[in-house]
This record gives structure tokens, sequence and C-alpha cells, in this order.
């Protein structure tokens, strides 16, 4: 157990998921009670942008400005859409927020829907958390039956409900607006705001997309308050607990919920056991697959969007992925150009033709068969990421960048021996 | 053809959307789910029941890794090759189940058991190396391990065909 408050996860347990009367039990549905018999949207918007709430899944953008961002005089009817595909390598969060406790994210999704006047919501999810989906599908059931949603909720006049949508599986539908086509059963490219989604989202109508994490921090909000929130995180400017995810080299991988801002080391030494047996640090990757190599002189950041941006890094989906010295750094930056360029949508030409193009030289690098004049080759190639559509690509680029910033040695180690040094 | 039941469940699934296609993805696993996978007839049978071109659907079903449009095996293997699992030897639980089945990646066993396919990352990350069966996820494997996930399922599978 942590010694820090447990917030998102205090219902959490080793075998089997919270009930609704746990989750009651536990203030659960007092804040939506509250909300819609003694308070307005307006006012519930306001706590939750005092609280400083920012998105969890890796954007960060303050969730509140999100939701205001829909026009006062905007169509309906409004949507909501939870993101909870993560398909980030390194990120099992949502999955593991749905298996404890799957009250506070549709108590935080009717929160929202009742700020932004919206009646109908859409949970996309991925087809390897088939389980999770089922669990939603029969605890949205579940609340229905307890009248927190379906027609007029707690005779308020408010009407709200959830449907749980199954994606095909691919990771650009966990991009905000291929989530939207996703859902709409158009082929999932991106699309480029204006307008955002907030004014014309699903079928033209206003819509919000959140993480399900940024969803499951609003009830404990709305009943605890702004001050208290804030008062959660660690570091000046963050605010809220974390799920932070750790993967790799460690003694006990897992998803720990610290206060935003708790330093790497802490999470990585006092949380996930530190590492293996016989295993140094080297570097990780703090915030999934898209997030660039930590190197061990930031190994005492505070994980947070703020200390992250200030080292020139990102938080990401705080999804920490552990690497120690045996490791060969380039064979799994390799792994990781595979995988985007495999899952690139393929609309435009930068991310198409450019990962595939990374991907490559990587190979040849990692196999023996490269040249000097590769590198430069990279660099110029990883900048033109950033002319592709959505920020797929861009994404992609940030670990071959800083694997040529921070471990340039290794990758001339591989060229010069016309081998790979980690391999016997 | 689709049997009458299936079709009136898809088609009140369908009634009931914002839009019809926005049940493309499901209505597909669902027909998948009936026969094995997505062949010509079942694209052209929801397509209608989801007033789209084949065309149109065609652009999803082979956009999506958990679509088939070609012939996949009784139980579909889907091993994860992404970084954690690759850290964790994914490339040998591949080896191991490729040399076991006697199956390539992306091939299917001579019986028709097993089809074997890579998928990006499962989350499972905290369980590395993992893979799904059929939508079931397994982690931690060992050789040892998948031998009796196999084992298990290709007696299951005797057994139906002697009931």
């Amino acid at each position: 157990m942590s010694m820090y408050p447990q917030v998102l996860f205090q219902n959490r347990k080793p075998d089997r998921i919270a009930t609704i009367d746990e989750y009651r039990r536990s203030g659960g549905y007092e804040a939506l009670t509250r909300a819609l018999t003694k308070s307005n949207p307006v006012e519930i918007c306001k706590v939750v942008e005092d609280a400083g709430l920012r998105g969890r899944g890796g954007a960060g953008f303050p969730s509140a400005k999100k939701w205001q961002s829909v026009p006062p005089d905007g169509a309906f009817p409004r949507y909501i859409a939870a993101n909870a595909d993560e398909m980030e390598p390194g990120t099992f969060k949502d999955r593991m927020l749905i298996h404890a406790d799957p009250h506070t994210i549709i108590e935080g999704m009717a929160l929202a829907a009742y700020v932004i006047s919206a009646s109908k919501a859409f949970i996309f999810i991925r087809p390897s958390y088939d389980s999770s989906a089922a669990i939603l599908e029969r605890e949205i059931g579940i609340a229905r039956q307890s009248g927190f949603l379906g027609e007029n909720i707690l005779g308020s006049g408010f009407s709200f409900d959830i449907t749980v949508h199954r994606s095909g599986g691919r990771y650009i539908c966990g991009e905000g607006t291929a989530l939207l086509n996703a859902l709409m059963g158009k082929r999932p490219n991106p699309t480029k705001p204006p307008p955002y989604p907030t004014i014309k989202g699903l079928w033209e109508r206003p819509t919000v997309v959140n993480n399900i994490e940024t969803f499951a921090c609003v009830p404990h909000i709305v009943r605890n308050g702004a001050e208290w929130f804030r008062g959660l995180a660690r570091s000046k400017t963050g605010t809220g607990t974390k799920l932070y995810c750790v993967s790799g080299k460690v003694k006990n991988p897992g998803c720990f919920e610290l206060p935003m801002g708790t330093p790497l080391n802490e999470i990585i030494e006092a949380h996930a056991g530190g590492m293996l047996p016989g295993s140094e640090f080297k570097t990780c990757l703090p915030g999934g697959a898209s997030t660039l190599y930590l190197t061990k002189e930031h190994y005492g950041v505070e994980m947070d969007f703020e200390p992250l941006s200030a080292c020139g890094n990102r938080l990401g989906t705080a999804a920490i992925i552990v690497f120690d010295g045996n490791t060969c750094l380039l064979a799994a930056t390799l792994n990781l150009m595979r995988f985007f360029a495999r899952e690139s949508c393929g609309w435009c030409t930068p991310c198409r033709e450019g990962l595939p193009y990374l991907r490559d030289l990587l190979w040849r690098i990692e196999n023996g068969e490269g040249r000097e004049e590769y590198i430069p080759a990279i660099r110029k190639m990883c900048r033109h990421m950033w002319n592709s559509f959505c920020a797929l690509a861009p994404g992609a680029a940030s670990p071959v960048e800083s694997l040529l910033t921070h471990f340039e040695d290794e990758v001339m180690e591989h060229i010069r021996k016309r081998k790979c040094p980690f391999k016997k | 053809m689709l049997p009458q039941e299936l079709r009136d469940t898809l088609a009140e699934r369908i009634a009931c959307a914002e839009a019809s296609r926005e049940q493309a993805v499901e209505v597909m696993l669902e027909v998948q789910r009936h026969y094995g996978y997505m062949t010509d007839e079942a694209m052209v049978e929801a397509a209608e029941l989801l007033d789209m071109t084949t065309l149109e659907l065609e652009g999803l079903a082979t956009f999506y890794d958990h679509i088939y449009r070609e012939p996949v095996g009784k139980h579909v293997i889907h091993v994860c090759d992404s970084l954690i699992c690759w850290m964790e030897g994914h490339e040998s639980v591949i080896e191991h189940i490729s040399s076991r089945l006697n199956v390539e990646m992306g091939g299917t066993t001579g019986d028709g058991l097993f089809t074997l396919l890579p998928v990006c990352c499962i989350g499972y990350c905290d369980r590395a190396p993992a893979m799904t069966i059929d939508g079931k996820v397994y982690g931690r494997l060992t050789p040892e391990k998948i031998d009796r996930i196999l084992g298990r399922l290709k007696e299951n599978s005797e057994h139906s065909e002697t009931e």
C-alpha cells in the first residue's frame, strides 16, 4: 500500500473490481447528486478549473478550458468521448483503473456531460481490453439501474447515457480526431483542427474527448474541492495524483497512484522495487514510446508536465519504461520504429514514407551495415516528421532524436564495429 | 448467409446507433465470429446491414488489426512485439510457438487450429512477454507456460470433434 493518499485507486483490491456499493461508501456519486440537485454546470466547471486538472492522456490540456470551449449556443445533441484506447507502449493505467473502480470513470463522465449539456457518451476501447469493455458495460448497466445514468437522472431533468464502443485495434485511434472518425465508422485518419471537436466533433456536434483517467479525477475534485486536489501534488506546478506505470528492467513493474510530481528515482526505487538485481539504470522513456530518452542526469526529475518540459522532455502518459546497461538502445529504438511505421495510418506522406525510412536506416546500423553518413540523414528525416499531419510522426521521432543526442557513441560503435556491440 | 437471428440482433443494434456506420467495426466483429473471418460474402452482408458500400467497409476491414479478411485458424494467437515484450524476449516466444506448431508468423497450422499474428503493445507491460489467444490475455510467458496453454486448446478441440 502506498503511503500517499489513494484517490482513483482508493477502492483498488488485489483480486476483484470495486462494486457500486463500495464506491458509494467511499463517497461515490455524492458529487453527481450534489451537482444535479444543488449546483449548476458553471459552478462545477469552475471547481475543475480552480483545481487545475490537466488531461491525463498525454497532451496535458487543461480540462475545464476544453469544456469551456464548447460554444454556449452550440448545437444539440452534444457528446462525450472517453478515450480508453491506450495503445501507447508501456501504458496500462486505463486498464488498471477500469479493473479497480469503474464507477469513478462513469461518475466523472456524467459530471462532464452535465457541464457541457451532453446527452450521450462513448467509451472507446481497444480489442485486447475486451474484459475491461465487458466490465464497463456491466457497471454502466448497474449505474443505470441505480438511477445515476439514463432518463431524468435523480429527478433533475438531466438525461445522459454511456455506450461502450469496441475498436478493431489500431494505435492511431487513440489520437483525438482519429478516435472521432473511428467512432463514426469512418476511416480513422486524424483531421486537422480547426474546427476543434468541442465545436464540431461527432456528427458535426460539440464533443469533448478526454482520457478516462481525466474523467476519473472529476468526482473527487467536485466532492473535495479545488484546494484539496491541488494539495495532493508534490511539485509546485502539479495538481492531483497521477497513475504512473513502470515497466522494463525493474523488480516490480506495475501501476502506482502517487502525487503528481513524485520524483522519478523515487517511483523507480521505492515503488517499482528498484532495478533488477545486477542491472543499473541507463535511461528511461518517461511517458511512453513517444517521449525522449531521459538520462541519469535527470534521474531525480519531478514527474509532472512542467519539470519534464523544462528538461526538454514530456510527461506523455507517465508510462516509465526503464532500460539497463545491457539493453541495446539502438535495437530498442528500432523496435519502436517498427511499431510506429506499422501503426502509421498512411494518410500523409512524411509519416507514411519517413517512418519506414528511419526504420530501415536503424535496421542497417543494428545489423552491421551502417555508415557514418546515416546519422545526419536520420537527423534530417526526424526534422521532416514535423511536417506531418498529426502528432504520431513527431512523437515517433522523439526517441530517435534523443538516441542521437544522448547515445551517439553507442550508435557509432555499431557502425565502427560493423555489428551490434551488445550481441555476443 | 447469416442466420436470421443474428441478422435481427445486428439490425436492432444498428437501429439504436446515432448513425448506422457507427456500428461498422462491432458488426464486423460479430459477423466474423460467425464466419471465422470476413469472407467476401460476409463483407457484402455486413455492408448491406450497415447501409454502406462494400468498398467503404473494405477500407475499414483492412485498416484494423482484429478484422481478418483472410482465413484464420480456429484460435488466433496475437503475440505482442512492442518495446517491453521485446525487452523481455518476445522473439523467443514467437520462435517457441512457431516450432511447436510448425507455423510461420502470419501463417495458419495445417490442421486449421491456430493462426500466429503479431500485435502492437496490448497493455500488459507489467506481465511481459504477453500474448492474446481469442482475446484472452496470457502474460509472463515461458516455454512451459506456452506449452500448457497450447496443449489445453488442442485437447479441447479434440474433445469437441469427438462429441
